[in-house]
C-alpha cells in the first residue's frame, strides 16, 4: 500500500470501513462532518447500515441496539453532541456491549466554537455518564495514528466488551497527512456468545443493564473492574521522544503533545534536556512509565489543550516526588510551539516549587499576560 | 392436573416463557402481552424476534418473552430497534412502550422512526400516567384528570393538552401501518389483536413502519376497581383517544390475518 | 531539513488546493508534510488560509505562528503575513490585489500579477498556481516537475483537461519570480 494524502476525518471513516465497520449512526456537528459525509457515500455502497438520525440520542441508541447484534458498529460526533450521547455511553457500558465512538473535539464548554480544544479529556476519561463504568479512551496525534488505531479501537471494543472512544482534537479531523490504509477486512461478524441476534436454535438471550439487585449490581461493577484491570495491564500505550537522559519531561496527548515535540526539538537545540512522552491511551493511563520517568525528571510540564484535566492524572503519578509545572491553551486556542519552548526555558532556568499549584501558577501567568 | 389435548382450550402461548408477570390486578399489560405471544406463534417467527423493552411499567417486558430481548433507555426503543433491524434486516424487531416512554420523553425518537418507513412494529400501551413512577401526569393523562402530579386535575391552561399518537404519526409518509384499538372488553381485544398481527404482518413484508396503540388500564393508580378502570377506558377515554385506522396503506389491506 | 508555507487569501482564490497541491508534491517526494486549513464560518465567503509543513521527520506542530515563507493573494492576507513572516523569509504577493508596497525590508516580497497571468493564460481560476509557481522560487525542496508530477496524479480525472495550462501557470508564476531582483 502506497502512501496516500488523507483528512483525518476522512481517514477515520475510511479506516472503520476497512476495519469491518457494519453500521454507522451519526448526527451533524462540525468539525467531524466528514466523518458522516465520507460514509454515506462509502457504506451504502458495500452494502453496509449508514443512518443519519434525528439527534445524537438517537444515533448512540441506534449504535446500542446495533451493538447488541455482536455487529461492529460505531458513532462520531463533536463535543456537545457527545453530551447527548452520555446516556448511551453509560447504557452501553452497564450492558457489556462493545461499541466504538469517536469525539473530534471543539472549544467549549456550552456552544463554544469548533476551533481544535482538548476540554472533553475528563468526560472521556474519568466521567461521561452515570455510574461506575470504566471505557478505553485513545488519543491520535496524527492522521496515521488515527488509522491505526480506529481498527485497534473495535478490537479493544470487543476483546473486553467495552466502549472504546478516540478523542482528536479539530486540527487532527481537518489535518491532512500523507498516510497508509490498512487492507480492507472481511466484514463478517463474529459469533458472540452474548449477541442478541434472534433465538435461531439456541437458548434466548436478553441484554439488559438492569441489575435490580444492587448486590447483582456490585458484582457487575466488580466484573468491569476486574476486566478493567486486564486493559491496565495489557494496553496502555504511548510514544516517547528525546526522554532517555530528560531532565525534564513534558506530557501532553494528541495535538497538544505534537505540538510539545517541536518545542522539545527547539529546545534541545538550545542544550537543554527536555523529553516527551505522549500517552497514546489516556485511559488506560500510562500511569507505570511516569512513576519510572520520576525517578529520572527534575521537573514535568503537563501541555493540553485545556485547563489542566490530564494534569491531575500525572499528579496522581508522579505524588509529588518532584514539582509538576501546567502550560494549556484552551477555547479552541492551539498553542505554537515557542510558547511551550518559553514554558521549557522558563522551567529550566527558575526551579518549579513543588508545593506551587500547577493550574494556579499557570492561570496567574496567562492572566497577568492578558492584563 | 394433566389435560387431555382434545380438551385444552386455553394454553400459555409458545412465546411466553413460564414466569408470572408482576403486573397489577387488572392490568391490560398482560392482556397484551399475551396478543403479542399467540401472534409469533402463529407467525412462527419465536426464534427470529427481537424485542425491546422500554423504560415504565413494562420494563420487565422482557422477563416474559421467549424470544431475545433488549433493553432501551427511556424512550430510545425505536432508536436501538432501528439499530437492530438495519444490521438484521431478516428478523422481526418490535417495541413495548408506554406512553411516557413514547409520547414524552421518546417523541423525537417514534417520530423519526415512523417518518424514515423504519421496518419496525411499535406497541403503543396508553394508560394514561406514568405507572411505574406511580401514577404521574403523562402527555396522554386526560384534561381534568388527577395524577399524583396534577392533584387538581390537568389543568390544560398551564400544563397542555394530551397528544394523539396514532393521529400524529399516520401524517407520516413512512407509516404503513397505524391504528389505535382498546382492551377493555373481549370484542375490542379481539380486535386488537387483529391489528397485533397485521402490524406484524407488515413489518415480516417490509411494508414499513406499523404501530398499534391500545388504551390500557391502570387500576392501582387510577385508585378505580378492575372492573371501573375497564369501565372507565371505554367512557373516559375512547371518546378522547377515537379508535380507529389512522393509516392502512394499499398493500396492507390486502393482507388477510 | 523543514520548511512551513502559509496560503492565504479570499475563499474561492484556490488558497486550499494551492496547497495540496504542494503537501502532495512533498509527499511524493518522500517527504513529510502537513496540511492544515482554517476551516468554520469564515469558510463561507471571508479569508481562507492553509499551512503546510514538509519535513525530513516527523512533523510535529501543524501550525506555525511565523512562517518562513507565505503566499499572500489579497490585501489582507498581506497585511496578516507581512508582520507575521520569519526574518529572512519570502512572501510571495499578488500584485493584482494590493494597492501598497512593502513595509518590511528584512523580508523578500515577490509581487506577482497572478489574476492577470491567469486571465492571459485563459483561466483566471489559475490564479493560485501562478503564485505557487512563484513560490517555488524559495522552496529548493520541491521543484516544478514534483508539482507537475503531482498534478497529475492528484487532479481529479473530471479536470485532468486542465493540466496544460496549470503547467503554464505554474511556469509563468515561476519565471515571472525569478526575473525579480532578490
Amino acid at each position: 500500500m502506497s502512501r496516500e494524502l488523507w483528512k483525518g476525518n476522512e481517514a477515520i471513516a475510511e479506516a472503520a470501513v476497512r476495519a469491518g465497520l457494519e453500521a454507522y449512526f451519526g448526527y451533524p456537528i462540525t468539525p467531524q462532518t466528514e466523518i458522516l459525509e465520507y460514509l454515506s457515500r462509502r457504506m451504502p455502497k458495500l452494502g453496509r447500515a449508514f443512518l443519519q438520525a434525528e439527534s445524537e440520542l438517537g444515533a448512540i441508541n441506534m449504535v446500542y441496539g446495533a451493538a447488541c447484534t455482536g455487529a461492529r458498529v460505531m458513532s462520531s460526533s463533536s463535543s456537545p453532541g457527545v453530551s447527548l450521547m452520555m446516556e448511551g455511553l453509560s447504557y452501553i457500558a452497564g450492558t457489556e456491549v462493545p461499541a466504538v465512538l469517536v469525539n473530534v473535539m471543539r472549544g467549549g464548554p456550552g456552544l463554544g466554537n469548533i476551533a481544535p480544544a482538548q476540554g472533553d479529556y475528563n468526560q472521556a476519561v474519568h466521567g461521561g455518564g452515570h455510574g461506575d463504568y470504566p471505557r478505553i479512551v485513545l488519543a491520535p496525534a496524527s492522521v496515521q495514528e488515527a488509522i491505526d488505531l480506529m481498527a485497534l479501537s473495535f478490537d479493544l471494543a470487543e476483546k473486553y466488551r467495552m466502549i472504546t472512544m478516540l478523542i482528536l482534537d479539530g486540527s487532527v479531523g481537518q489535518m491532512m497527512e500523507p498516510a497508509e490504509m490498512p487492507e480492507m477486512r472481511s466484514p463478517n461478524r463474529k459469533k458472540f456468545d452474548w449477541a442478541t441476534d434472534g433465538a435461531l436454535n439456541r437458548d434466548r438471550r436478553v441484554l439488559s443493564s438492569i441489575y435490580l439487585d444492587p448486590l447483582a449490581e456490585e458484582q457487575t461493577n466488580f466484573r468491569l473492574m476486574q476486566r478493567w484491570k486486564e486493559v491496565m495491564a495489557n494496553e496502555v500505550r504511548y510514544k516517547e521522544y528525546f526522554l532517555e537522559d530528560a531532565e525534564i519531561v513534558i506530557v501532553g496527548f494528541g495535538t497538544a503533545g505534537r505540538v510539545s515535540l517541536s518545542a522539545v526539538r527547539a529546545a534541545r537545540e538550545r542544550g537543554i534536556k527536555v523529553g516527551l512522552l505522549r500517552p497514546v491511551t489516556v485511559s488506560p493511563f500510562p500511569y507505570e512509565v511516569l512513576d519510572r520517568l520520576t525517578g529520572q525528571a527534575r521537573t514535568f510540564l503537563v501541555v493540553e489543550m485545556n485547563t489542566g484535566q490530564m494534569l491531575e492524572d500525572v499528579r496522581l503519578a508522579v505524588r509529588g516526588r518532584v514539582p509538576v509545572a501546567f502550560y494549556g491553551r484552551t477555547g479552541g486556542v492551539v498553542p505554537f510551539p515557542d510558547e511551550i519552548l518559553d514554558e521549557i526555558q522558563r522551567i529550566n532556568t527558575e526551579p518549579v516549587s513543588a508545593e506551587a499549584d500547577p493550574r494556579q501558577s499557570w492561570l496567574d501567568r496567562m492572566t497577568a499576560i492578558k492584563a | 392436573m394433566t389435560i387431555a389435548p382434545n380438551n385444552l382450550v386455553y394454553d400459555r402461548p409458545e412465546a411466553f416463557t413460564d414466569m408470572p408477570t408482576h403486573y397489577c390486578p387488572g392490568c391490560t399489560h398482560g392482556v397484551a402481552h399475551r396478543l403479542i405471544a399467540e401472534v409469533l406463534d402463529e407467525m412462527k417467527v419465536i426464534d427470529r424476534t427481537i424485542g425491546v423493552a422500554p423504560v415504565g411499567c413494562s420494563v420487565f417486558a422482557y422477563n416474559y418473552f421467549d424470544t431475545d430481548f433488549v433493553e432501551a433507555p427511556h424512550g430510545r426503543a425505536p432508536a436501538m430497534a432501528t439499530g437492530i433491524k438495519r444490521v438484521l434486516p431478516d428478523r422481526i424487531v418490535f417495541t413495548y412502550q408506554g406512553d411516557g416512554d413514547l409520547a414524552s420523553i421518546g417523541m423525537g425518537e417514534i417520530v423519526h422512526a415512523a417518518a424514515r418507513g423504519e421496518n419496525l412494529t411499535v406497541i403503543f400501551i396508553n394508560n394514561a400516567n406514568y405507572g411505574m413512577t406511580g401514577g404521574q401526569m403523562a402527555p396522554t393523562t386526560l384534561p381534568g384528570m388527577k395524577t399524583t402530579s396534577s392533584p387538581d386535575g390537568r389543568d390544560v391552561e398551564t400544563q397542555g393538552y394530551p397528544i394523539r399518537m396514532a393521529e400524529m404519526l399516520s401524517t407520516l409518509e413512512g407509516v404503513g401501518y397505524c391504528v389505535k384499538r382498546s382492551l377493555h372488553d373481549p370484542k375490542n381485544i379481539r380486535l386488537a389483536k387483529k391489528a397485533i398481527r397485521t402490524a406484524f404482518e407488515t413489518q415480516w413484508r417490509g411494508l414499513g413502519f406499523s404501530m398499534v396503540e391500545l388504551l390500557s388500564t391502570c387500576p392501582t393508580n387510577w385508585g378505580m376497581t378492575p372492573v371501573n378502570s375497564l369501565k372507565f377506558v371505554e367512557e373516559h377515554m375512547v371518546p378522547a383517544y377515537p379508535l380507529g385506522d389512522y393509516k392502512i396503506t394499499d398493500p396492507i389491506k390486502q393482507i388477510k390475518v | 531539513m523543514q520548511q512551513e508555507i502559509i496560503i492565504a487569501g479570499f475563499g474561492g482564490q484556490g488558497v486550499l488546493f494551492g496547497g495540496q497541491v504542494l503537501a502532495y508534491a512533498a509527499m511524493d517526494t518522500g517527504m513529510e508534510v502537513t496540511w492544515i486549513p482554517s476551516y468554520g464560518p469564515e469558510m463561507r465567503g471571508g479569508t481562507a488560509n492553509c499551512t503546510v509543513v514538509i519535513s525530513d521527520r516527523e512533523i510535529g506542530s501543524p501550525l506555525v505562528k511565523n512562517p518562513p515563507l507565505a503566499i499572500a493573494l489579497n490585501l489582507p492576507s498581506f497585511d496578516k503575513y507581512e508582520s507575521l513572516l520569519a526574518t529572512g523569509g519570502t512572501l510571495i504577493v499578488n500584485q493584482s490585489m494590493v494597492d501598497r508596497v512593502a513595509k518590511r525590508v528584512d523580508i523578500q516580497s515577490i509581487f506577482v500579477p497572478c489574476n492577470e497571468i491567469a486571465e492571459e493564460i485563459g483561466d483566471k481560476r489559475l490564479l493560485n498556481m501562478v503564485a505557487v509557481g512563484a513560490l517555488l522560487t524559495a522552496l529548493p525542496e520541491i521543484g516544478l516537475k514534483d508539482v507537475e508530477k503531482a498534478l497529475e496524479n492528484h487532479l481529479p480525472a473530471k479536470h485532468q483537461h486542465l493540466l496544460p495550462k496549470n503547467f503554464t501557470a505554474l511556469r509563468r508564476g515561476l519565471e515571472h519570480a525569478q526575473k525579480m531582483p532578490a
